[in-house]
This record gives structure tokens, C-alpha cells and sequence, in this order.
């Protein structure tokens, strides 16, 4: 039992950022009908340039946080201009092909710069963490589940209670209306980018204490994201949360108790089954094409 | 007879090209070196090509993205290198048994397609490709793990031996040969039609009779068999595999060969494979950061050349096909007689559709005499697009039964109800934009069922005679997208009417129309009356409709409010408030 406990911490930290991930995911589909493969790849610049502002410039912790978030949000931007906007309006196909290409230009630049080793960054707290009963809790999990929950809040509140987040809404529901209501779509679509970029650029920096910073830990993360998007459903934002927490919980049981060489194909394991099963997942709706 | 030879000629389409460069690439097989460093660039340019091609299929044609060709390419190798080596198998059955399991592997991949839309099954394939990656690396006792196989060997076929690289070279390069032709003829053959009608606009697919499930688990299919192919060789080729050879960052690498080349013809997916296995050889001082460049070619590909290296070849020559003179055999339907008859043809009963709460159709009742015009007409929202929405099969619905020519078909899908002779058009025109107009009139009149369906000479005679129906047969070979709207409209009419089909639902024909193309499209329905087609239509025009109807029946808030003979219905008080809204004479 308290094994198992101390699994399902782990299991939901983890879960917390493939959870951050499949946000970002979602709120793109949303906005931009985009699916972005190079959502993992935020993850992995927002690590890197944490170990810019951190390793190399000496600048404090929070500090260092802080600055890396505004960059990605710049980068999201960036990233849109690149991939989004040029083919934005030749169907979805083209888009998805161009932010698999972007994926591979970022891993493989991060490569020639950072080379492959591994970086390391320290966790947030100098504190290892806390005894609570029979569980362990790791500060840097605490960390995450932490500021996992506050961002979902932070989210709620902006989409739901200010006027930014009721254009965002009206943007992703419908953009033709959005415009002729006077929303700056565009600018609308933009935003979402950066949000995107700067919420996986976040759990990247996250997750970086616990998992190494390295050049592929963005691939892997998105692939889980996904499939936390799929499991949650279809551009669903309580889908992708509860998504995202099932499949850490999972993945990390399953590699204790069944198999750890095989602890990365639960996650495609359990998409699989989903679709199999039940694929407009926990929270999705089915979505037919209008005719 | 001029048809016949036109059969006779398609099905030895490209055999002198076949023979022609079976014996150049022969030739050119045996002044290659046999061994070394050119002989491997030579090997590894041919087999990927091969696997290649496959992603012409399912991408370039069926539009659906598959990023685990690199998978297929891998399970086509390890069916080699394991069949030859642990089972002690001959090359030909080991190259079957893993094209065999690639082949199944991609029609489950392609049955994820059932359920998922194009981007999310994507998705899919990366998480295939990771378990293959992750089972070829840790599953040691059968696929002998990370250190990979060596000493494959080249195999004895017919007595004949491929152990010398000339000779090996040789028979990669006449599979290559005959790879790049099979699918160059499938794009204009009646599969190759159905994918590229399933990529363009998988709706009006379906309601084509095209099983779009079906084609789209056949693209994934045959692409892997072509992935499965050229690992086979591969691994014959290199004599030496590991599964760092098949991941991810592989089947990126083909799949950019296919988008550089050009992904709607296996020509550009040749040329794109042969640039990419030799650029990195050209461009080796950039052998750092030459992943990052392949990335930034992606995005810049889909940018500036959506078409490829060969589409832009193909803009710089001038290619002009020549307009297909001579008679073709009119319209079957224009020469029979028939006047309404009292059979009923398409009945719907208590049909209701619901949204949510909104009742979009409450309990609707219609009856379609064969051989009539019948008209359904009602004010926006009154659930007309629902209703033709749901005979087709495109919604479900919350209640009622639809019964065509006998057969209930309220639960049958749209390619189904489309087999038993039931065409529509599409309000917002559902044409298909790649292909050109005849092509797209040879998708309908090609559909199961049709009498003309399995002859292609016939389905093109058929598809020539509907556009002569409707005035196009001059811009038969135009893009469809080059045409006006109006002129759009009447392919999709032109597509209906090649089905041969008994009942043809006009969903809002004159809508978009300019007021010439009305009266052009008024005289054209007029001229389809009294044939024994039964038409179904709905529009707002009531000009049209008085000029064609011989029934009508009025919807107004999901329910129908009136009922009977135009002069009837048009004097109905109820009709006149709800939908006229003001005195008739004004209205019209």
C-alpha cells in the first residue's frame, strides 16, 4: 500500500506535466484547428534556455524562470510566423508537415549548440522534500503539482472572467464570426501560440530537475501529451487535465509492476485501447463534419 | 469501335516504358561498381525509393499522413534478416513473410482511421512507430536487440544467384521499375480515383459510393507493402540491419523525400529519394548540423513547393492533354421514357433529427413517387439540409425510417444508400479540387453498382456524355477548381447523373447562381423531367420550383406544414404565412 502510494504521487506529478502539455495542445487545436508537433519541443527550449539564464548567466532561480517564460512566449510567436501563417490558409495538412519539420530544426540545432549530453538543473527548493505518512514527496514533484494546479486556476480565470479570454473563446469557436464582431482573430491566434509556447516551455522547465535536460525529452513528453489529449478527448481542456494525470498514474505503475524497458509504450498501449474502445475519450464529444 | 481500343490501350499503359527501362536499369546496374562506397549510396537510394513510393499512396493520394514508414521499411527488413537467418528460410519466403506482416500492420494502422481524422491518426503512427522502435531495441530473443543482425545473405532465385552486387543492384532496381509504374497507373485507375475523391472531400466520397473507410485502410496497406518491400532488399542489400536504422528521425527522412520530390506521383517521389540520399554526400561539411537543415527544408518545402521538385518540373513543361473528340454514347436515361408513376420510390417516415435540444426535424413524413420532381422547400432553418443530410446517411437519426426502393436504409452508411442508386449534390459544391472535371465524373459513374461500373473505357464514355448533358465536355480536362461556381455545380450535377442513379437529391442547386446560370440550370432540369428520374430537390427558388415540381412538400421547424401539388401547396394559407411571409405575387 504504500508503495503503491508512493507511486501514485509520482504517477500524478509526472501526469501534472504531461497534463501542461496536452493544454497547450488543446488550446491550439482550439484556436488555430492546428496540431502542433512541435508542442514537445517547447518543452525542451524552455529547458534549455532555464539552463541559459540559470547555469550560464548565474541569475537567480525564479528569475531565470521568469525571463525563460517570456522568451518562449516570444517563440510561440516566432514559431507561428514559421509554420502557422505562411499555409494557414492551405488546409490543415501542410501546417502539421511544416511543425514536423520545425520539430526536427529545433532538436537538431539544440544538438549542434548543446551537444548530447545531458544538462543538469537543480530543483526548485533546495529541500529533497517531505515525509508525509508512507509517502516520500519530493519537493520538485510538490513543485510541479503546485504550479500545475495554479496555472489550471490562472487559466480558468482568464478564459472564463476577462475579455481576453471571451475573444480567445469566440475565436475558437468561431473564427468567421469572431472577425465580424471586430476580434483581431489574427492577433487572437497569436497569443494562443505564445501562451502555448510559454505553458510547454514551463513544464519543461518543470519536469527538468527530475528528468535531465536533454534534446530529446521534448518528443516523448508530446507523444504522452497526445495521447493524454485522445484519453481526455478531443480537444477537451478538462479532457486533456484528467488525461494527462491517468496516463502518468498509469505509466508509472505499469513500469513498476509489469515492465520498465516497455514503461514508454503503456502510454501508445493505452491510447490504442481508448480508440479502440472508447474514442471520443473520458470528456470528448464525437465530432462529425458539418455537411 | 473506338472504345475498345481505348480499353486495350489502358491496360498496356507504360509496358514498353516497363520494358524500356527494365534494360536500361540493368545495363546500368552492371557498369555500377559492384562493391563499395558508390555501390551503397547506389543500394540505399533504390530501396528507399521503393519504400517511398508507398508514401505516394497514402499521402499523395488518400491524403492521410503516415510518419511510420521507417517502421514498415524495418519489419520488411527484420522479416528478411530473420527469415534467412533464425528460421533458415529462402529469401522469397522470408521478403513475403515481412512484407505479409508489414502489409497487416498497415491495414490496423489504417483501421485507426475508422475512428480518428486525419492529424490524430498521424499521431498514431509516431506511437506505432515508437512501440516498433522500442520492441526491435528490447525484445532481444527474437530480434537480437540494439547490436542488430549481421551476415544476411543475398539470396539464389531460380537458380539464379544476386550474390554479386551488379546482379542484386539489378533486381532492386527492376522492382523499382516496377513499383514506380504499378503506382503511377493506380492514380488514374478506379482505386487510385476513389483515394484521391476520399482525400479532396471524404463526404462527397461517400456519397459516391466510395467506401472511404475501406480505400483509406487499402492506401495504408499498400503503403507499407511498398515500405515492407524495400526494407526486404535493404537488408539483402546491406547484408546488416539494427534498429537504429528504422526509428522515427528515419521515417521523417522519407517522408521528406516524398514532399521534396513531389507526393502526387511516384516520379517525384523517385526524384525526391535519389536528391536526398546523395545531398548529404554533397553537403558533408554540413554533416552537424544536416538534421537541422532537413527540418528547415520541411517547412520551406510546404512553403514554396507544395507540388515538389516534379510538380514544378512537370508547370515548366507545357502538358496539354488533348480533348477527347468523337461520339459518345448519350446518357443512358435520356432515351428511356417516363412519365410519374404511383410506385414509391424513397419513403420517410417519423424521421426526426435532434441536436442537442434543438429539433432540427420532428417526426417528418415524405413520400417520393418514382419517376416525379418533387420539391422540398421551407424558410432557412426549417431542417431541409438536415433532412437531405439524413437520407443520405451523412447524420443519424434521433427517430423515423428511411425506406428507398423497398430496402430500409435508415441505419446503411452514405456509400451504401449511394450503391443502391441514391446521388445528391452538395449545397456548398463538394467537388474534388485535385482532380480534373472528367475525372471527377468518372468517381460518380463509376460507383458499385452502376452498369457501366467495371469497363473504363464505358465510364469514360459515361462521364463524356453527363458533361455533354450539362455543356462541360470542352473543359473535361480543366481542374475542376479552374471553374466558375456555377460551372462546379453542374460537374457535381454531371456526377450524379454518370451514376446512372434511380433517385438524384439537388440539395439547393440554384444557390450562388447568378440570375443567367438560374434560367441555364432551370432549362437543364426541365430537360431531365419526364425521363423516369426521380428528383428530389430543395431550393428556395420558387420560380425553379413552380418551373420543375410536380409535388411539393414545405418544412417549418423541423415539420412539415404542407403537402400535394404545386397549385395546392402554393395557395396554402399556412405555407404562404410561414414561408412567403407576405402575398405570393410579391414573393415571386
Amino acid at each position: 500500500m504504500a508503495i503503491f502510494l508512493q507511486l501514485l504521487f509520482t504517477g500524478l506529478g509526472i501526469g501534472a506535466i504531461y497534463a501542461l502539455v496536452a493544454l497547450g495542445f488543446v488550446l491550439l487545436i482550439r484556436a488555430a484547428s492546428v496540431v502542433n508537433f512541435g508542442q514537445g519541443q517547447f518543452s525542451m527550449v524552455g529547458a534549455y534556455l532555464l539552463v541559459v539564464c540559470f547555469n550560464v548567466l548565474g541569475l537567480p532561480y525564479l528569475l531565470s524562470m521568469l525571463i525563460a517564460v517570456i522568451l518562449m512566449a516570444g517563440f510561440g510567436v516566432l514559431f507561428a510566423g514559421a509554420t502557422y501563417w505562411p499555409l494557414r490558409h492551405r488546409g490543415g495538412l501542410p501546417v502539421i508537415i511544416s511543425t514536423i519539420g520545425a520539430s526536427i530544426f529545433l532538436e537538431n540545432i539544440v544538438l549542434v549548440l548543446y551537444g548530447p549530453s545531458p544538462e543538469v538543473l537543480p530543483g526548485l527548493f533546495d529541500s529533497p522534500g517531505i515525509q508525509v505518512g508512507p509517502v516520500f514527496m519530493d519537493s520538485q514533484y510538490l513543485s510541479i503539482l503546485v504550479s500545475a494546479t495554479l496555472l489550471v486556476i490562472l487559466q480558468y480565470v482568464i478564459f472564463e472572467k476577462t475579455l481576453l479570454g471571451k475573444k480567445l473563446q469566440a475565436t475558437s469557436q468561431d473564427k468567421e464570426m469572431a472577425s465580424l464582431l471586430g476580434i483581431p482573430v489574427a492577433m487572437m491566434i497569436l497569443i494562443t501560440f505564445a501562451y502555448s509556447a510559454a505553458l510547454g516551455g514551463l513544464a519543461g522547465m518543470l519536469v527538468a530537475p527530475v528528468l535531465f535536460v536533454s534534446v530529446g525529452m521534448g518528443g516523448l513528453i508530446a507523444l504522452k501529451a497526445f495521447a493524454a489529449n485522445i484519453i481526455g478527448g478531443y480537444g477537451s481542456i478538462p479532457g486533456a487535465i484528467l488525461g494527462g494525470l491517468a496516463l502518468g498514474v498509469a505509466e508509472t505503475m505499469g513500469a513498476s509492476y509489469i515492465s520498465v524497458p516497455y514503461k514508454d509504450a503503456f502510454a501508445f498501449f493505452m491510447l490504442l485501447m481508448f480508440l479502440m474502445v472508447r474514442p471520443q475519450g473520458l470528456f470528448g464529444e464525437k465530432i462529425s463534419e458539418k455537411a | 469501335m473506338a472504345h475498345v481500343d481505348l480499353a486495350s490501350a489502358r491496360i498496356w499503359r507504360g509496358a514498353p516504358q516497363a520494358v524500356a527501362a527494365c534494360v536500361a536499369v540493368v545495363a546500368l546496374a552492371f557498369v555500377a561498381p559492384a562493391e563499395g562506397y558508390y555501390l551503397n549510396i547506389l543500394m540505399q537510394a533504390v530501396t528507399y525509393a521503393i519504400a517511398v513510393s508507398g508514401l505516394v499512396v497514402v499521402l499523395g493520394y488518400c491524403g492521410q499522413i503516415s510518419i511510420a514508414q521507417a517502421a514498415f521499411f524495418g519489419i520488411g527488413a527484420y522479416g528478411v534478416a530473420i527469415g534467412t537467418g533464425d528460421f533458415g528460410l529462402g529469401f522469397v519466403p522470408s521478403l513475403l513473410m515481412g512484407v505479409a506482416a508489414a502489409g497487416l500492420l498497415g491495414l490496423i494502422l489504417g483501421l485507426g482511421s475508422l475512428r480518428l481524422g486525419g492529424h490524430y491518426l498521424a499521431m498514431v503512427t509516431i506511437s506505432f512507430q515508437q512501440i516498433m522502435t522500442l520492441f526491435a531495441t528490447n525484445w532481444i530473443s527474437f530480434t537480437h536487440g540494439p547490436d542488430g543482425i549481421r551476415d544476411i545473405p543475398r539470396p539464389t532465385i531460380l537458380g539464379v544467384s544476386f550474390a554479386n552486387g551488379h546482379a542484386f543492384l539489378a533486381l532492386c532496381l527492376v522492382c523499382l521499375v516496377f513499383s514506380t509504374l504499378a503506382i503511377w497507373r493506380l492514380k488514374t485507375g478506379r482505386l487510385g480515383r476513389a483515394m484521391q475523391a476520399v482525400r479532396d472531400n471524404e463526404l462527397a466520397a461517400g456519397t459516391c459510393g466510395i467506401n472511404v473507410f475501406g480505400t483509406k485502410v487499402m492506401a495504408f496497406g499498400m503503403s507499407a507493402v511498398m515500405g515492407g518491400v524495400g526494407g526486404g532488399l535493404f537488408a539483402s542489400g546491406f547484408q546488416y540491419i539494427s534498429p537504429d536504422q528504422f526509428t522515427f528521425g528515419e521515417s521523417i527522412v522519407l517522408l521528406t523525400m516524398a514532399l521534396l520530390g513531389g507526393v502526387q506521383s511516384p516520379f517525384g517521389s523517385l526524384v525526391g529519394t535519389v536528391v536526398l540520399v546523395l545531398l548529404p554526400e554533397w553537403l558533408r561539411f554540413l554533416k552537424q548540423i544536416y538534421l537541422a537543415v532537413y527540418g528547415a527544408a520541411v517547412i520551406l518545402i510546404m512553403v514554396f513547393l507544395p507540388d515538389g521538385l516534379w510538380g514544378l518540373m512537370l508547370d515548366r513543361v507545357i502538358r496539354r492533354s488533348k480533348p477527347i473528340v468523337g461520339d459518345v454514347s448519350p446518357l443512358p436515361l435520356l432515351s428511356e421514357q417516363g412519365a410519374e408513376t404511383d410506385e414509391i420510390v424513397l419513403k420517410v417516415e417519423g424521421l426526426a433529427k435532434h441536436f442537442g435540444g434543438v429539433k432540427a426535424l420532428d417526426g417528418v413524413d415524405l413520400a417520393v413517387r418514382r419517376g416525379s420532381v418533387h420539391a422540398l422547400i421551407g424558410p432557412n432553418g426549417s431542417g431541409k439540409s438536415t433532412f437531405i443530410n439524413v437520407v443520405t446517411g451523412l447524420y443519424r437519426p434521433t427517430s423515423g425510417t428511411v425506406t428507398f426502393a423497398g430496402t430500409d436504409i435508415t441505419h446503411a452508411a452514405p456509400h451504401l444508400r449511394n450503391r443502391a442508386g441514391l446521388a445528391r449534390t452538395y449545397q456548398n459544391i463538394r467537388v474534388f479540387r485535385g482532380m480534373t472535371v472528367l475525372e471527377n465524373v468518372m468517381v460518380g459513374a463509376e460507383r458499385p453498382g452502376n452498369d457501366i461500373a467495371e469497363n473504363p473505357a464505358q465510364v469514360v464514355d459515361r462521364a463524356l456524355a453527363a458533361l455533354d448533358f450539362v455543356g462541360l465536355r470542352a473543359d473535361a480536362h480543366r481542374q475542376v477548381g479552374a471553374l466558375s461556381y456555377g460551372h462546379q455545380r453542374y460537374v457535381e450535377i454531371a456526377r450524379g447523373l454518370a451514376a446512372s442513379p434511380q433517385t438524384l437529391l439537388l440539395d439547393e442547386p440554384a444557390a450562388g447562381l447568378n440570375l443567367t446560370e438560374k434560367h441555364e440550370l432551370g432549362a437543364l432540369l426541365r430537360r431531365l423531367k419526364g425521363h423516369g428520374l426521380t428528383i428530389l430537390i430543395i431550393d428556395h427558388d420558387m420560380n425553379l420550383v413552380e418551373q420543375v415540381a410536380d409535388h411539393i412538400t414545405v418544412l417549418n421547424f423541423g415539420r412539415r406544414i404542407a403537402d400535394g401539388t404545386p397549385s395546392v401547396v402554393l395557395a396554402n394559407p399556412d405555407v404562404i404565412a410561414a414561408y412567403l411571409g407576405e402575398p405570393r405575387r410579391e414573393a415571386a
